[in-house]
């Protein structure tokens, strides 16, 4: 094992909770990440030892939070492979990060009939706020189709990016299938086509080593909370000469350098993006978290999840009546598994699953086209993180069994 | 190991659904879906002199809302409309004999919830029906 997994389970206290007398077999970490002592105790240490408003005071414990909140910064900067800290912008979660760039950047570059490249795959949160901005502007969305084994058809994608789309956006690792897409070299036919290219990091950036440089993106969003982080941080990393042509979304506090009457002159980057009093306590976690995950080391992150992927998909394939979608090698694929039972809906799996402490997810993961593609109303998704175990997998499959016997199938 | 919502009623109604398929000489329907799950029901009924005379239904979704819409077509029959549109999730719990939870309740609802639709929108019909005379 890349990591050793027993002793950094201590790390989460969570992971000690017992539900109906069992222990939590978590396994639903594309919804949320658990959270390590580290990250819960630098946000209750902020709040007992130098709580106090970024960007503002002069005093002690005010500069100690802006130079906190700035480090956090600069962790994450590093971590993904930015430039400097200038191109990491704070938002709430990776949905308000695609807003900003669609809102923003696309709103003011776009203009009617300019078409938007997209998959079949995405989140709705890669869908819906380019409709929104396709209605009001006129824009055409393009799909890139997905082949039966939950690859992306580079045919289709071919044949769409040489329509010169102005906009490639699209998750490097899709939420409900764990597809993991090659978006380097999609990226690279993008820009040959003038599009620019978004990414949403949203399921990869916590579980694989990643430079944005390298990738050679746009524009990059991602959540805290599904890195170990809490919620209501998330995090858009953009090109800096494309983030200082940009207008801001939200006027206020913080943004700005200068205000009178009439107008107003907007702050640096990356502040300018950032109006009002901004997330400290979620910023903080967020260092901790990335510090976390950086001695770790996110090879061995990503190694591990390829070891307990290969696991239960070999595990799971072997459960009578179990359908798995997706792609079967691990190479191509993060740690979340979609799966249906047949004859038992994905709903009352999961609740059948909760009786003994398992917390999977069932439902159309916020991928309704993907599910339709798919030809089902919903799946099962189990997903994997450090903390999780080939135990937890073998419980999960005696339980399957189980439940196969109670609905008599 | 079995939750109590799993109960073999339940089970029974869901892999044999009761008063599944078309109502031929329906007055009056409706048709729901769950946004978080995607379930699907539609209920077709026959409603004279404010009684539901026969009520069937067609359905895709979980043990839960299967079961509960399959259960209500069972219990409606002969019933007033008043009394169905007073039912509320008490009276759901009764009839399945069994609590599903904050969460699963909604799975439930699904099936009372289009009932009730299929009934104003008969009542909505008649009440038309009454001003245009």
């Amino acid at each position: 094992m890349a990591l050793n997994v027993t002793k950094l389970r201590a790390d989460f206290p969570i992971l000690k909770r017992k539900i109906g007398g069992r222990p939590l077999v978590y396994l639903d970490s594309a919804a949320t990440s658990q959270k390590p002592k580290a990250v819960i105790n630098a946000i209750s240490r902020y709040y007992r030892v130098y709580n106090a408003n970024v960007h503002r005071g002069i005093y002690r414990i005010s500069e100690e939070a802006t130079i906190a909140f700035e480090q956090s910064r600069e962790k994450f900067a590093r971590f993904i492979g930015a430039k400097t800290p200038k191109e990491i912008i704070f938002v709430r979660n990776t949905t308000e990060a695609i807003n900003l760039v669609a809102f923003s950047w696309a709103r003011a570059n776009l203009k009617t009939g300019d078409h938007i490249l997209l998959t079949e795959t995405e989140h709705h949160s890669n869908i819906v706020p380019w409709q929104m901005l396709a209605k009001e502007k006129g824009l055409r969305l393009d799909y890139v189709k997905m082949q039966d084994d939950g690859i992306l058809d580079w045919a289709s994608f071919q044949e769409l990016i040489k329509q010169s789309p102005r906009i490639l956006s699209l998750a490097h690792v899709s939420n409900a299938l764990g597809t993991i897409n090659p978006i380097k070299q999609m990226a690279r036919e993008a820009h040959k086509a003038g599009a620019i290219v978004i990414i949403d990091g949203a399921q990869s950036v916590p579980h694989m080593p990643l430079d944005v440089t390298d990738l050679d993106c746009d524009f990059m969003a991602a959540s805290g909370h599904k890195m170990l982080a809490p919620t209501g941080i998330g995090m858009l990393y953009g090109r800096q000469d494309l983030l200082e042509h940009m207008e801001p979304l939200m006027g206020g506090g913080e943004m700005i350098k200068e205000v009178h009457l009439q107008n107003s002159r907007w702050n640096d980057l990356p502040w300018k993006f950032e109006a009002g009093t901004p997330n400290v306590e979620g910023v903080i976690g967020l260092g901790a978290a990335v510090d976390y995950l950086s001695k770790l080391g996110m090879d061995n992150v990503r190694q591990h999840e390829k070891d307990i992927t290969r696991y239960a998909l070999d595990r799971l394939g072997r459960v009578k009546g179990l359908v798995l979608y997706g792609s079967r090698d691990v190479e191509k694929r993060g740690a979340v598994i979609s799966f249906n039972l047949e004859g038992i809906h994905a709903h009352d799996l999961a609740t059948v699953l909760d009786t003994q402490g398992i917390a999977i997810r069932s439902g159309h993961h916020c991928a309704q086209p993907l599910m339709e593609r798919l030809g089902v109303s919903a799946t099962s998704r189990a997903s994997f993180y450090i903390y999780n175990t080939p135990r937890e997998v073998d419980f999960l499959i005696r339980t399957l069994e189980r439940a196969r016997k109670m609905f008599k199938i | 190991m079995t939750p109590d919502i799993y109960r073999e009623t339940i089970l029974d109604h869901y892999r044999h659904p009761r008063n599944y398929g078309d109502l031929p000489n329906a007055n009056t329907h409706a048709r729901d879906s769950n946004v978080l799950c995607g379930d699907v029901v539609e209920i077709q009924l026959r409603i004279n002199a404010n009684r539901i005379e026969e009520a069937r239904f067609r359905g895709e979704g979980c043990a839960i809302s299967i079961a509960t819409a399959s259960m209500l077509t069972e219990f409606s029959k002969g019933k007033s409309i008043s009394e169905i549109k007073g039912l509320g999730n008490k009276e759901l719990i009764k009839l399945l004999g069994t609590d599903p939870g904050p969460a699963r309740i909604e799975c439930a609802i699904l099936g009372l919830k289009v009932m009730k639709a299929a009934i104003n929108k008969r009542q909505n019909v008649k009440a038309s029906e009454e001003i245009g005379r």
